[in-house]
């Protein structure tokens, strides 16, 4: 451990975020040089924070330079932190408080048709990504961030978790490929993680290793919050292992990654997607056998609006529940597709009423016209129909709707 | 140096000199309040037979036209932006000058551009006092750290038509340039390897200046037709081999934003025309050429094809989206003060209802009625906007002075005025407590719509009904504010000076605000 470090970003199209250098000296105090954009607005308040945070850690002597583009409070907090504990070894933690509006847990089968992927050492994406209303936002350490940048992005993620509004999205973290990615837990599982996503997942063994890392990190941290797991499926290994992935512990959804896919198959990804249909739906079908969601791989040509929504089409004929994004205009695109058409609408709209009559009725069995309709079906039904009221696609007063429609 | 010591609190509590360079200034009284009297003014009669017979006004260099014009210490040159920051002339009239040895000149332009900053030695060694009109960039930054001899006056377009003819400014000399003229000196913008479109903002200038200079590299036979700028009117004829640089002077073509929160505003913003009526067929509408105005009248003419509606007018500031939205008759007319792109060049030279339409006929207060007091939805943007609505266009929250009033104030009268920003920019929140400049008085402004919700000016009523009844995601200002301050915190203000360095004007040509000398 030397005594001279740097973290952060700087540089051209960066923008809210800080690049800092630390240097521990033996004598002087503690010098700081802050070059801000917004030096006339914050510049006293940055100064306060970065002190507080430099006595907090029981650093008195040290030359600071921060170049700052706009970072909001919790990426300077993230940015020093990371700096010292790059030169100092410490077990304390400056943490912000968890944010009232984020402290929500999610279900198991919440809805999850799009996540979106921000890739966990680039703030400036973070403060705005839940307006976008993605069902998932992604904060991803593993294949966005670059090996030196590890470390830091830890950091930003961490504070994110606690500071960053989310807007009602899953907060959901990648994190790095088992083994190495246990490392990542303690800096994730006490923050107010919803769900992680677990890379290159190869057989059940790494998702009960992941397990039982959270279940330490929990019991020390006394946490009992549900925390979810989404494995990735990213290889024909993962593929042939699917169904015994899909039935591990907490395994609330498990996703396929095509890129590195079709790279260990030896092919190319192509725009119908032939090549991975066998993965796709023996992704579906395992996921399908232990009740889960399958979550389809992204979408990567994030300028063409009509190549996705065919290719969200085609991935919810396969089965699939959702899909991830990797960028935010492709979300409305995502749960416009996956969410319920007219016809289905339509269809759950008899089905829960034929249900309702039914049970009103005190009968047993429910039927529309002469078919009988099973209770797999009216579940399915009423699903489709919050699913459509969340969306706005049906309006509140739709039972009303339908009698005056009969009349 | 330009310590104002006769001050005066203005009707929206903002402290303003009496006097500014020299001469008296009527504070802000409120909207609608003030209304100069007495007679317009008219520059001296010229009398035609000391006009060459054949017609023919072109002389050697703009060196000997500024001399023939009697150019001297303490004159006003105008010019106007159309070439914008590809303007060759604009500075050579001053290097000309500046070789002259002529001090004091006031600089009147319809507004500078980065380009400008090369006047910057001139504003130093007292060849140039001051500027009173828009200032961007370098040249604002000049002024804010109280460099500037003088006192900055900031016009809008409109009011500097207005102060123009009211005699409050006097034009000793104009220097327009044309991208085609003849000899006479009629010009028009469509033509010419400077082409720009549209030559609106010289017209004031060169129907009330003493002298009037043309300057083109593209001289034609008589007559130059349609022309913008009547050779009735001009003194002398400039040739020079080339009067600007066409890439910077319109872009190839305007863009719509890509950031995915921009278009996220954009899209919120024309749901809310939607359903608040505003968009409807036959309406009249105004846009800006940024990126995020583009993108709201994209998601507009989709709306219009969708409903098989049409929109009567659009005004602007044109550009190929604008054009398009004819071309696919969602939109019946263009009127067109300031053409923005290569594909608005082309559309008014090939069809008749891309209509060339000053300035002078728009947003002019001495006008006999008012365009943008009929246009139903105005679309602007600024830097800041306070919780009472009131905006700043001018100044940022630093306190620089980095950008031009533009035709902002003047749209402010359109029946629906829409501020379509972002609730901040990095760390720099955009809804304040209280705007660092006022530049348009929020009485007049409607809608705030930011990515996190929509604040309506609590007078409009209707629109708060309707909004709420779509189910738009409606907020107080107040609410949005404290959104931005729990994200960003909250902002020191900047430390100023007491020392006045800029003023502010109404378009009635009273003061709304004056803005400070930064501490450095």
């Amino acid at each position: 451990m030397g005594t001279i470090a740097n973290v952060g970003n700087k540089g051209k199209g960066i923008r809210s975020d800080c690049f800092v250098s630390l240097e521990l000296t033996t004598g002087g105090g503690l010098e700081i040089d802050l070059k801000s954009k917004v030096q006339v607005l914050y510049g006293k308040s940055i100064l306060k924070q970065v002190k507080e945070i430099l006595e907090f850690f029981e650093i008195e002597n040290a030359k600071v330079q921060i170049e700052d583009t706009g970072a909001l409070p919790f990426v300077i907090a993230a940015r020093m932190e990371a700096v010292i504990k790059k030169v100092k070894e410490t077990d304390k933690e400056y943490l912000f408080p968890v944010l009232e509006q984020n402290k929500y847990a999610t279900e198991k089968d919440r809805r999850r048709f799009s996540r979106l992927y921000l890739p966990g050492n680039t703030p400036m994406l973070f403060v705005n990504a839940g307006i976008h209303c993605p069902d998932g936002i992604i904060l991803d350490l593993e294949d966005a961030v670059a090996p030196d940048k590890k470390h830091e992005a830890r950091f930003i993620v961490r504070n994110a978790l606690r500071n960053c509004d989310f807007y009602g999205a899953e907060r959901m973290v990648r994190i790095n490929q088992v083994p190495k990615g246990l490392e990542d837990l303690r800096y994730i599982i006490p923050h107010n993680v919803n769900l992680l996503l677990v890379p290159k997942c190869e057989g059940a063994d790494q998702i009960d290793m992941v397990n039982a890392e959270i279940e330490k990190v929990k019991k020390e941290n006394s946490i009992d919050a549900s925390i979810w797991l989404m494995p990735i499926i990213e290889s024909t290994l993962g593929v042939e292992k699917a169904f015994e992935i899909a039935g591990a512990k907490n395994v609330v959804a498990m996703a396929v990654g095509l890129e590195d896919y079709t790279a260990d198959l030896g092919t190319r990804r192509s725009e119908e997607g032939q090549e991975s249909f066998f993965a796709r739906s023996r992704v579906v079908n395992a996921c399908k056998a232990h009740g889960i969601q399958a979550i389809d791989s992204v979408y990567s040509d994030v300028s063409n609006m009509d190549g996705l929504r065919e290719n969200v089409l085609r991935s919810k004929a396969l089965g699939f529940d959702g899909m991830g994004c990797i960028h935010p205009r492709q979300i409305g695109v995502i749960n416009e597709n996956f969410g319920p058409d007219a016809a289905e609408i339509e269809k759950a709209r008899k089905i829960v009423i034929a249900f309702d009559e039914a049970t009103e009725k005190g009968l047993g069995v429910v039927a529309l016209g002469s078919k009988m309709i099973d209770p797999p079906v009216v579940k399915r039904a009423q699903r489709t129909i919050k699913m459509a009221l969340d969306m706005g696609l049906l309006a509140n007063t739709w039972k009303e709707d339908y009698y005056e429609e009969i009349r | 140096m330009k310590k104002y010591d006769k001050l005066v609190t203005n009707a929206l509590g903002r402290v303003v000199p009496t006097e500014v360079n020299g001469t008296p200034m009527e504070p802000f009284k409120g909207v609608g309040k003030h209304r100069p009297t007495g007679r317009k003014f008219a520059p001296s009669i010229p009398t035609s037979i000391d006009y060459p017979e054949d017609g023919n006004k072109v002389i050697g260099s703009l060196a000997e036209a500024l001399e023939k014009c009697g150019l001297k210490d303490g004159m006003t040159i105008s010019t106007h932006h159309h070439l914008r920051d590809g303007d060759l002339i604009s500075n050579e009239v001053f290097h000309e000058a500046h070789k002259q040895g002529v001090k004091d000149l006031v600089w009147l332009p319809s507004a500078s551009f980065p380009c400008n900053a090369e006047l910057l030695p001139y504003l130093e060694d007292g060849t140039i006092n001051r500027i009173e009109g828009s200032m961007n960039g370098p040249l604002g930054k000049f002024c804010s750290e109280g460099k500037m001899k003088g006192t900055a006056v900031l016009r809008s377009h409109g009011g500097r038509v207005q102060a123009i003819q009211d005699g409050e400014v006097k034009i000793d000399i104009a220097v327009l340039v044309a991208p085609t003229a003849d000899a006479f000196g009629n010009a028009k913008g469509t033509d010419g390897p400077s082409a720009c479109g549209v030559l609106g903002y010289g017209v004031v200038d060169h129907l009330f200046a003493e002298k009037v200079i043309v300057v083109t590299d593209n001289l034609v036979d008589f007559p130059c037709y349609p022309m913008e700028l009547y050779g009735n009117y001009v003194d002398y004829v400039v040739v020079v081999d080339k009067i600007g640089i066409p890439e910077k002077i319109v872009s190839g073509t305007t863009r719509i934003t890509k950031s995915p929160d921009r278009l996220y505003i954009a899209e919120l913003t024309a749901k809310m025309m939607l359903a608040t009526g505003m968009l409807h067929d036959g309406c009249l509408m105004q846009a800006g050429a940024g990126g995020t105005s583009l993108a709201i009248g994209w998601y507009a003419h989709q709306i219009l094809k969708e409903k098989g509606w049409k929109c009567r007018l659009g005004f602007g500031g044109s550009t190929g989206y604008m054009v398009n939205m004819m071309e696919e008759g969602v939109m019946e007319y263009i009127l067109d003060a300031q053409a923005f792109d290569l594909d608005a060049i082309a559309s008014i030279e090939k069809n008749p209802n891309h209509i060339q339409y000053p300035v002078f006929n728009a947003y002019n207060f001495h006008s006999k009625g008012n365009l943008t007091s009929m246009m139903d939805i105005m679309i602007l943007g600024a830097t800041e906007v306070d919780v009472n609505f009131n905006g700043n266009v001018v100044t940022h929250s630093d306190g620089l002075l980095l950008h031009g009033i533009g035709g902002w104030q003047n749209c402010l009268h359109a029946k629906n005025v829409i501020l379509p920003v972002p609730l901040f920019r990095d760390r720099m929140p955009v809804i304040k407590d209280e705007v660092t400049t006022i530049t348009g008085p929020g009485s007049m402004v409607d809608v705030v719509v930011t990515e996190r919700g929509i604040a309506v000016n609590p007078k409009r009523t209707d629109l708060i009904e309707k909004i709420k009844e779509a189910g738009l995601p409606l907020k107080t200002i107040e609410e949005l504010k404290e959104e931005a301050e729990a994200i960003c915190g909250v902002p020191e203000k900047p430390e100023l000076d007491d020392e006045i360095v800029a003023v502010i004007k109404w378009v009635d040509g009273t003061i709304i605000d004056a803005v400070r000398k930064v501490k450095s």
